[in-house]
């Protein structure tokens, strides 16, 4: 099983690369950008296979290191 | 006075930090982030700027895993006086001994160059050769030192007078050179012997190198 993790700023954290990528978008003349944020992926190659345990455990792992929750959210897909 | 200096991989000021504790007198020991206990006779601890494990992940977000850092949370919780400067500020952070988090600067550059700080509290075992409002130059050079916090956590450090230095100009007044909120430049813990600040005070000892204001921040961090 895979886990991707998807962690960003958290909404009302300003997100200063998110800012500038938008300016750039601006820039090359594509109006239709409301707003951009930038984060990071991480993929999990996984030995578990039952997906209940896999998402407990992935969700520790953001917990614990993956995302910094004072200002970040993370996502969790599992394919 | 014993000052014990932790290194990481990636640490790069431990050095600089011992030459300066050791001009004022003081006996150092660097310590390999490997190492399960602090030496017993430490008076304080320095968590040493540079880039510990390449700022992987996150500045500070390995560092806070290496054996050591249990050994500092216990060293902490029984009272021992714990410092972080830039890199190590990020790592307190990340380990949660200090409030907040340091996120990119919000110009995204990587800032090298002198800056002034005001006092905000000097009523602390840290700051007290200075006084609150003194400003002082000293270098930063950071490209995550822009502080966050939220703004529950602001008043609370507030009121419990937790903002040890603002980024100001030279004549005291608010300068922000990160983005920081409130212009942070340093905190401490809600007991008061944890303390993380951006600047580099280690690198300010000498006139002749642009600034010796560090000498009465590093003279503070060795009293009682």
């Amino acid at each position: 099983m895979t886990a991707i993790v998807n962690v960003s700023l958290k909404a009302g954290v300003l997100d200063s690369q998110g800012k500038a990528v938008h300016h750039a978008l601006d820039s090359l003349h594509f109006k239709g950008v409301a707003d951009v944020r930038v984060g990071k992926q991480i993929v999990l190659k996984l030995t578990e296979t039952n997906r209940d345990k896999a998402m407990a455990e992935v969700t520790k792992m953001c917990e614990e290191i993956l995302a910094n929750t004072v200002i970040e959210d993370y996502k969790i897909e599992l394919i | 006075m014993k000052v014990t200096i932790l290194q990481f991989p990636g640490t790069n000021c431990e050095y600089d930090t011992q030459h300066a504790f050791e001009s004022l007198g003081a006996t150092t020991e660097i310590v390999w982030h490997k190492a399960e206990s602090i030496p017993s006779n430490t008076d304080l601890l320095v968590v040493a700027g540079g880039f510990s494990y390449g700022d992987y992940l996150r500045s500070g977000a390995i560092a806070k895993f290496s054996p050591v850092m249990k050994a500092v949370a216990t060293y902490a919780a029984e009272g021992g006086k714990v410092l972080g400067i830039c890199n190590g500020f990020q790592v307190l952070t990340e380990a949660g001994l200090l409030p907040g988090a340091l996120k990119r600067n919000d110009g995204l550059h990587f800032i090298s160059k002198h800056h002034h700080l005001r006092v905000e509290n000097s009523d602390n075992i840290f700051l007290e050769k200075l006084s609150n409002g003194d400003v002082v130059n000293i270098p930063i050079a950071h490209h995550d030192g822009n502080y966050y916090i939220d703004e529950a956590g602001l008043q609370e450090l507030e009121a419990n007078k937790q903002i040890l230095l603002r980024y100001t100009d030279e004549k005291g007044e608010l300068s922000n050179p990160n983005g920081s909120v409130s212009s942070i430049a340093g905190v401490c813990n809600k007991e008061k012997n944890v303390f993380g600040l951006m600047p580099h005070p280690e690198r300010a000892m000498e006139s002749i190198l642009g600034s010796d204001d560090g000498v009465r921040m590093l003279q503070g961090f060795l009293a009682s």
